[in-house]
């Protein structure tokens, strides 16, 4: 069965130099899309990914990542919205490149759809009252 | 049938008014028709929320000893410049105000966390504000340095003073550049990449009463979760504009001047804003309730999305650059969609102000109504209206030779 899934992967500095995703394209037939990614030498490297391939393989892949020492977080956990900040005024509409947010068309309440989101973080500085948090 | 402010007030202290939203009324008007709707219905209230950036407030934060003039000296609330040049222990925080160190827009876009329309928000939520203040001395007013935590409940006065607030009617905003552009009407994506619009619609105040009949000096509103007034006309009042044939401005006209006591209002409807690149401001919370006093005044009231048109302004050049430029005029309805129609090309639509806030405080405004907690005031003097005079001029610059 195959699987697509968004995945933040934290690597700590002794990996950051290590061709991780390459061992997950050779060895586990893994597609990968980056939508996110903030390596510094020296530093604790952040790559957001989608994941793509057959179940198993998908596993092997992350079984692999966890024992590399590579802490993985489902993306939706990692930016929220503080609902009692937000306003529902609607400037992040626009601003979301995947379309996380929508409005719900009779009471123009905007709703936030986690599983669209990649974790690009454009909505923070979007977001008058500062509502959209990240939490990596 | 005509009634009077004074004959809706005896209803309202009875128990016996019949208070709708703007929103609701266009339905009720749709089934019963207006003469019949004009003689059940006694107050529609409206609504709007958006960031108001001519808003402020003013305080007294009573007399230290020994005794500091402030006036003439610097003053800081939270690190955030507040004006000084008034008497000894007065200060005006206005919502745009930075701190010293803030970056601006050194590095492009600024991100403006933090100014006089957070502290505005901090003081109403009851938090202890940093006051930091140096002073020329004089020998009524020795002290030439005061720190100090205030507190709005130690606050002789504090005022939310805004000279500026519920425009009747803005421009929607687009981007025909080829980079994004950081705006105060949000961020503008190259290329009309999207388009951005600021009004309540069809519950904004000054749309359901578009000839100033009913609001005008004096008038009680709901500002900021508490009550208000109406103090004079906002500043670029500019009533006389192009208008539709229901007499709704085409574009920017009427603007009111508010004013209420901060202790009696809420964090939730004044909050801080950071527009990115731009600066900081203050979201407000205005209500205004419309007097039914005819059948003429209710069908204003019954103003919906579909009847009010805005212009699509570009904010890469026609605006900064002061260009009469309109590139279309779209409804609400249009711009409530999602998308609208720029240059062939479909724009996707978002709104800076909330509509469901404003939906939330035409129906507060109704409760306190509805409730006898709140008396409708007969305006002092109408606004100026169409035959005023009144404009918006552009400023006359003239060089000045040395």
């Amino acid at each position: 069965m195959a699987v697509s899934k968004r995945i933040v992967l934290h690597f700590p500095r002794r990996l950051v130099e290590r061709p991780i995703i390459y061992r997950l394209v050779k060895d586990y037939d893994l597609e990968f899309n980056i939508l996110k990614a903030s390596i510094t030498p020296e530093e604790e490297g952040l790559l957001v990914l989608e994941l793509k391939g057959d179940q198993k393989e998908y596993d092997k892949g992350i079984d692999f990542l966890i024992k590399a020492g590579v802490k993985i977080q489902a993306l939706s956990q990692d930016i929220t919205r503080n609902e009692e900040r937000c306003t529902n005024c609607g400037a992040c509409v626009t601003v979301c490149p995947t379309g996380a947010f929508k409005l719900e068309p009779k009471t123009r309440i905007v709703l936030f759809d986690n599983d669209k989101c990649i974790a690009c973080g454009l909505c923070i500085p979007a977001c008058p009252p500062r509502a959209m948090e990240v939490h990596f | 049938m005509v009634k009077t402010i004074a004959e809706i007030n005896e209803k309202i202290r009875q128990g016996k008014a019949v208070v709708v939203t703007a929103e609701e009324i266009i339905d009720i008007a749709r089934e019963k028709g207006m003469k019949k709707a004009a003689q059940e219905v006694d107050v529609v209230t409206t609504g709007t929320f958006g960031i108001m950036c001519s808003s402020g407030a003013y305080f007294n934060i009573g007399h230290s000893k020994p005794r500091i003039k402030l006036g003439g000296g610097r003053t800081y609330l939270n690190d955030v410049q507040a004006y000084t040049g008034l008497g000894a222990v007065d200060l005006f925080l206005g919502a745009n105000a930075l701190p010293d160190d803030d970056p601006r827009n050194r590095i492009h876009p600024g991100e403006f966390n933090y100014g006089g329309g957070h502290v505005i928000e901090e003081l109403v939520a009851g938090k202890d504000v940093r006051l930091a203040a140096t002073a020329y001395g004089t020998d009524c007013y020795p002290r030439r340095k005061l720190e100090t935590w205030i507190n709005i409940k130690d606050l002789n006065q504090a005022v939310l003073f805004n000279v500026r607030n519920a425009y009747q009617n803005y421009t929607v905003a687009v981007n025909l550049s080829e980079k994004t552009i950081y705006t105060y009407m949000g961020i503008l994506k190259p290329k009309l990449g999207n388009a951005n619009y600021s009004s309540a619609g069809q519950l904004s105040p000054l749309f359901n009463d578009p000839y100033y009949k009913t609001i005008g000096i004096g008038t009680k509103i709901f500002l900021g979760g508490g009550t208000g007034f109406i103090t004079w006309q906002g500043t670029q009042h500019n009533p006389d504009v192009p208008r539709t044939e229901k007499g709704v401005p085409k574009t920017m006209a009427a603007t009111i001047a508010t004013i209420g006591d901060l202790k009696q209002m809420s964090p939730r409807w004044l909050i801080g804003a950071s527009i990115l690149g731009y600066g900081c401001s203050l979201t407000v919370g205005v209500g205004v309730p419309i007097p039914i006093l005819s059948e003429e005044i209710l069908q204003y009231t019954t103003v919906s999305d579909q009847d009010i048109i805005a212009p699509v302004v570009d904010y890469s050049d026609a605006f900064p650059q002061m260009k009469p430029d309109v590139l279309t005029e779209v409804s609400y309805a249009e711009l409530k969609s999602g998308k609208i129609k720029v240059k062939g090309k479909d724009v996707p639509t978002a709104s800076l102000s909330s509509y469901p806030r404003a939906v939330e405080i035409a129906g507060i405004l109704k409760e306190w109504i509805q409730a006898g907690k709140f008396l409708l005031t007969e305006p002092v003097e109408p606004l100026p209206g169409v035959e005023s005079g009144v404009t918006q001029k552009p400023l006359n610059e003239r060089p000045i030779e040395y």
